[in-house]
């Protein structure tokens, strides 16, 4: 780890199907405008900006030039970051590495995503390699389809134990001001919804968002200094990337790229039991099976036993692990800004600002970010 | 008369064209589908693991493949779905046809799956773990597709 960073401050719009209300720049802008308030600043105390999303969902490529009045970029430092499903946690990291290399002290991160502007699986599909996948693949939910398959088969898993992951997210995003999908459901719901990709039902995956997340990453001065918020320290980061065909993967959904990232993370906290020593995780489960398998990867459980721990309630509210308070993935998902969010959750949690989704005394949170094929971001929040 | 909305769109139709130049192997694995109907795998120089696609280097080992090794056209299959839902389909510019099947299939003497097309005649009969084969095309152009599906072996 370099320098000390925090995270001092995170903002969000308010994230539905379409939000046909404002244009690109002026979505940008209502995140920005909510982070530098949550922090109490302006822009001129920011002295880079990143920013990052799904290009090819838009077709939109040049969203650190032209955002820049939403974001208030106009002569500063910035680049853009996209990594896919994982680029919102890309960024936060990268606003990390500006503040830890000495060379900044105030970083503004955005991720976001208007997928009502384009197609979302059809730019999946461009993400796949031209020559091989493309012709086959269906986006998030054929591939997450097959992997589920696989799933069941080699551990038993039911459709009702991974139902039961939407019942807990979906409740969980009652609490949440800034969720997309606000409506309990119940097992059966899940079970009887429309079938979309065998064994992927509507209920199993995650919506289609607008919306876009910032956050602040600060120097320990100014953390110290100038933060109205508790920092939220970063603890541990690891990135992992595996080989590129989803075919080249010996377990699709167990993932390879999460399970080692976890380890290192885990090496760089000090963390030897994460499920009693991790006080809540925001995970990137873009379908129900996937939220099981990741408590696996993540080592909450043993290979294969991600649904009795499910079954337990060790990751509900009231558990010993609360796994996505926000109603994660399944609830809200604009896909440039989810994985951001997912780090901005965490750092909520730590901070003490989660209102009726917040995990009592939080301490330390994780967060993964996911994309295809199967590669991670992770990241580890603490609390002083 | 109809209302105007208040808020307007601006509608966008790119046509952009693309031709990804295919490389060494997958000329060559390309066109082993059109001409012979065989399917061939690389093998890493080093772990001796054997790659579908065929590519240049083992990322593991980051070693170079060197030997092409002819696999299936048996295999089994490990995953599949039945997709319901349609889409857009980037690669015609229309929505793809609905429903279809398609799955990891890994094929005889290759240690990486392909993912490919399966045949739909009963969807209930697919299984984890089932024998399948590879279908060919009777027109073959040098691409992937020159591979219609895999069916179930009899």
């Amino acid at each position: 780890m370099g320098r000390r960073a925090a995270i001092i401050a995170t903002g969000q719009t308010v994230h539905k199907s379409k939000r046909r209300e404002v244009n690109i720049v002026e979505l940008i802008h209502e995140a920005v405008s909510d982070c530098l308030k949550d922090a109490e600043m302006t822009m001129a105390d920011i002295d880079a900006v990143l920013i990052g999303n799904m290009e090819h969902f838009e077709g939109v490529y040049n969203a650190d030039l032209w955002a820049v009045d939403g974001t208030g970029a106009w002569l500063k430092h910035g680049m853009k970051i996209t990594t896919g499903g994982t680029t919102g946690a890309s960024v936060a990291h990268a606003g990390y590495y500006h503040v830890a290399s000495g060379m900044f002290d105030c970083v503004l991160c955005v991720g976001w995503e208007k997928q009502s502007d384009g197609d979302t699986t059809a730019g999946l599909i461009f993400q796949a390699d031209p020559l091989f996948e493309r012709a086959t693949m269906s986006g998030a939910i054929g591939t997450f389809a097959l992997a589920a398959s696989e799933y069941m088969n080699r551990f038993g898993i039911t459709e009702e134990q991974a139902a039961r992951v939407a019942v807990k997210n979906r409740g969980n995003a009652l609490n949440n001001p800034c969720a997309h999908l606000r409506k309990a459901i119940t097992i059966e719901n899940v079970l009887q919804s429309t079938p979309l990709a065998y064994p992927i039902k509507l209920l199993d995956m995650c919506p289609t968002s607008d919306g876009a997340c910032a956050l602040l990453v600060a120097s320990e001065k100014i953390a110290k200094k100038k933060s109205p918020n508790p920092p939220a320290w970063f603890k541990a980061l690891s990135t992992r990337h595996d080989q590129p065909f989803n075919s080249d993967l010996p377990l699709l959904i167990n993932m390879r790229s999460l399970r080692d990232a976890a380890k290192e993370a885990y090496a760089q906290a000090g963390i030897k039991n994460p499920l009693k020593e991790i006080d809540v995780a925001e995970l990137y489960e873009p379908c129900t099976f996937a939220e099981l398998s990741w408590y696996e990867a993540l080592g909450f459980c043993e290979l294969g036993q991600g649904g009795k721990l499910m079954d337990s309630g060790a990751t509900q509210m009231s558990g010993e692990l609360p796994v996505n308070p926000s109603g994660g993935v399944i609830s809200t998902n604009c896909i440039g800004a989810t994985a951001m969010i997912r780090v901005a959750e965490a750092a909520i949690q730590v901070m003490g600002k989660g209102g009726a989704r917040q995990v009592e005394g939080a301490k330390i949170a994780l967060a993964t970010g996911f994309g295809g094929s199967f590669w991670t971001e992770l990241t580890i929040l603490e609390r002083d | 008369m109809t209302q105007e909305p208040k808020l307007l769109e601006v509608s966008s139709q790119a046509n952009y064209p693309y031709n990804y130049s295919a490389g060494r192997l997958l000329s060559f694995f390309f066109r082993a589908l059109r001409d012979q109907q065989k399917i061939y795998g690389r093998k890493c120089s080093k772990c001796g693991k054997v790659y579908i696609p065929p590519r240049p280097v083992c990322g593991p080992c980051f070693a170079e493949t060197n030997e092409w090794v002819e696999v299936g056209p048996k295999g089994t299959l490990e995953c599949f779905t039945v997709v319901y839902f349609t889409f857009l389909d980037p690669m015609t510019g229309k929505k793809r046809p609905v429903p279809y099947g398609y799955g990891l299939i890994k094929l005889d003497r290759a240690d990486t799956r392909i993912q490919h097309f399966l045949s739909l005649n009963d969807p209930r009969k697919i299984r984890v773990g089932m024998r399948v084969e590879a279908v060919f095309n009777e027109e073959r152009e040098g691409k992937l597709s020159d591979i219609k599906w895999f069916r179930p072996v009899e």
